[in-house]
């Protein structure tokens, strides 16, 4: 199967090895993987910041640059999130429908498209799963624990983590607070955002996990930021790392 | 994009046991609701009816308030409208003074709190006694509440015994609940018995049958209308459900979403007044039939104010409610601040993660996390930094380019960026987190790279 990769401006730039690895995580399952270098970023910041001028004008070029594409992956729920939920009103409803339709988180594409929950990695460590709250909420990978009807089953990045041999899952308190990102948030409002992180941090340490992984690098970042000025804690990687078997030592 | 939010918060809700205990005693809230819609089979069905009937009383309003107005006079109350803030005190100050009414027992209301009622009461030398509990406890602190529905919830039980040993003369050191209660129900008990007058707010109001509903725990709306003779209940256009059908939907909704109980303890209809009293009841507007003009936003009129999406804000809850400046904090407080909050609430949009669970928890389903975003796009002011922070971001990115070069510059650059210092724009991210580590070549040049090899 042919796949457009869609690498968000922040995984480019800041956390490269995502891509990576989720370049060498579809090859393995046999997609022959393009990148049009073309792409830059998909507006999200725009949309967050109110700026909407802005916001249209980088969907549109997202849109003109994927327009072709059968399946585009991305290791980002919030960038995905971004096509499916806030396109409509940058680039319209039908083409945002039609671009939406064939954009996937990637863990979404290996469950929904591939059909593949165990795609053969092998992680022996203790992991806490950190659901982001776009993950969560817009793209409905897991199911937030303020929902009244009961999960039918685990969610799709859970079900990925629960596949993967030898890695035990962890079950932090609160397991789906937000943790306090929320983009420009992180920067406009540090007080909050680190209270919110510290929070989050403490939980996920005090589940024992060696390792917290998530769908979306900028929420891991920002924890990671708040671990090394805390000095201790546990280390975060991306899904993708741990699907593709390329966690660095 | 100001960040007063922020800044508040770590005046009003310092770091420590207090900012701990507030998280966890909001949170608990949000946990009962959980339980609660869970051991309501039909939970999930009345929200989705609840959000109907709001949809279509808003789409009806002028319909539904002159149905309210013709039902409540034909029941003996008197119905007046006021335009805004300033009209409502008016009425409210004239018909007191009319009925030479110096003390004034109230019962809660947020929308008496949002037009700055009880300080123009006071100004024109009216005693104004707030009777429900933690209302009570704000105003004895001289501080107005913290959230919709447990004003005190900001305080610890400590601070609320030194503030009756200092206000009511319970005894010294004395933190017992029951106890504290029954000093302030024996203080409150004396003026309920004098009042002149009961002000109250109302959760909704029927357009059938002309009633007035009031939602309490407490009971204190009861005693402060059944005694004196004059009640003055004020409450916003938008609160008017068509039939009392319609009520019994909300009545399953707000208290299980507020407080996680399946009804509260007191649930009052008022139809008309008592034998030899008046009741008046003043319908406000202050910004509300703009916005219900405003095909973008008009969703967030529906809130019952219930505090469920208070209750499982993150942001709200590690920030307090008096940080929020205006007086309906949290979510809600956000989306309806631009248009009812005046200058302090015109930014409050862009205080929030965006994590969506209040839209989730919603139970009338109102998009608060999407209005949020739209507030943000269309209205919220930007500051001139701001606009042009964007513009030349959005100039960068709008070429590949131009977007490669800003990386370079950035790898380069990227030592100067880890230090802290004003004129860093990372200032805030570097405040509690390092920076991340140099990222090294980016996935474009690796995946370039890459490709060159397998080609060669």
């Amino acid at each position: 199967m042919d796949v457009d990769l869609f690498v968000p401006c922040y995984v480019d730039q800041l956390v490269p090895q995502v891509g990576l690895a989720s370049v060498a995580l579809l090859e393995r399952l046999g997609c022959r993987v393009r990148y049009d270098a073309r792409q830059t970023c998909c507006g999200q910041p725009f949309v967050t910041t109110g700026a909407l001028a802005e916001a249209e004008r980088l969907a549109k070029r997202h849109l003109g640059l994927f327009a072709k594409a059968e399946a585009i992956v991305c290791p980002s729920a919030s960038c995905v999130a971004t096509v499916r939920h806030r396109y409509a009103e940058l680039v319209g409803a039908e083409p945002a429908r039609a671009l939406a339709a064939r954009t996937f988180e990637l863990g979404e594409f290996l469950v929904r498209v591939l059909n593949r929950t165990d795609v053969g990695a092998s992680f022996p460590h203790r992991v806490a799963l950190l659901e982001s709250c776009h993950g969560l909420r817009e793209l409905e990978l897991g199911w937030p624990s303020e929902r009244i009807a009961r999960a039918p089953a685990a969610g799709i990045t859970e079900s990925l983590l629960r596949a993967v041999a030898g890695l035990e899952l962890c079950e932090p308190a609160r397991p789906d607070e937000c943790c306090g990102f929320g983009g420009a948030f992180s920067v406009t409002h540090p007080e909050l955002s680190s209270r919110i992180g510290r929070a989050k941090l403490a939980a996920l340490a005090q589940s024992g996990a060696e390792f917290v992984t998530g769908t979306d690098a900028s929420c891991l970042l920002h924890l990671d930021g708040l671990r090394r000025r805390e000095g201790a804690g546990p280390r975060f990687v991306h899904l993708a790392e741990i699907l593709a078997g390329e966690v660095a030592a | 994009m100001s960040a007063r939010l922020d800044e508040r918060a770590a005046e009003t809700l310092p770091h420590g046991p207090r900012l701990a205990a507030h998280d966890a005693a909001v949170f608990a809230l949000r946990q009962k609701r959980d339980a609660a819609g869970r051991a309501e089979p039909d939970f999930e069905r009345l929200r989705e009816q609840a959000r109907r009937i709001k949809a279509h009383a808003l789409d009806h309003l002028d319909v539904q308030l002159e149905r309210f107005e013709a039902s409540a006079q034909r029941a003996g109350a008197r119905v007046h409208f006021a335009a805004d803030a300033a009209e409502l005190r008016d009425v409210v100050g004239q018909l007191l003074a009319r009925a030479g009414a110096r003390r004034v027992v109230k019962s809660k209301s947020m929308l008496t709190e949002e037009c700055g009622l009880n300080l123009h009461l006071e100004r024109e030398g009216i005693e104004v006694v707030d009777t429900d509990l933690g209302e009570r406890i704000v105003q004895l602190g001289h501080e107005p509440p913290s959230h919709i529905l447990m004003p005190a919830i900001h305080r610890s039980r400590a601070d609320i015994g030194a503030l009756f040993e200092r206000e009511l003369g319970s005894a010294p050191g004395d933190t017992d609940p029951g106890r504290l209660t029954a000093a302030a129900r024996r203080d409150l008990r004396a003026r309920f018995l004098g009042a002149d007058a009961a002000v109250t707010g109302a959760n909704f109001a029927v357009a059938e049958t002309g009633s007035l509903v009031l939602v309490t725990n407490e009971g204190n709306a009861d005693l402060g209308m059944a005694l004196p003779k004059l009640h003055v209940a004020c409450l916003g256009i938008e609160k008017v459900v068509p039939t009392l059908a319609d009520l019994a939907v909300f009545l399953r909704l707000l208290a299980r979403s507020a407080t996680g109980q399946p009804i509260s303890a007191y649930t009052s209809l008022v139809t008309g007044p008592r034998p030899g009293a008046e009741l008046h009841v003043v319908l406000v507007d202050n910004g509300r039939t703009k916005l219900l003009a405003d095909h973008r936003h008009r969703s967030v009129l529906s809130c019952i104010r219930c505090g469920a999406c208070l209750n499982t804000c993150p942001v709200y809850r590690r920030a307090g409610g008096h940080a929020y400046g205006w007086a309906l904090p949290g979510p809600i407080g956000s989306v309806l601040g631009p248009a009812l909050g005046g200058g302090a609430g015109a930014a409050l949009p862009f205080s929030s993660t965006l994590c969506g669970s209040c839209s989730a928890v919603c139970p009338v389903k109102i998009d608060l996390h999407d209005q949020l975003v739209a507030w943000r796009l269309h209205g919220a002011p930007r500051g001139a930094g701001e606009i042009w922070l964007a513009r030349a971001a959005g100039v960068l990115l709008a070429r590949s380019w131009s977007y490669r070069l800003a990386g370079r510059a950035a790898r380069a650059l990227w030592p100067l960026l880890g230090r802290a210092g004003r004129a860093n724009p990372l200032a805030g991210w570097l405040a509690a987190r390092e920076l991340p580590p140099h990222p090294g070549a980016s996935f474009r040049a690796r995946f370039a790279a890459r490709a060159r090899r397998s080609a060669e």
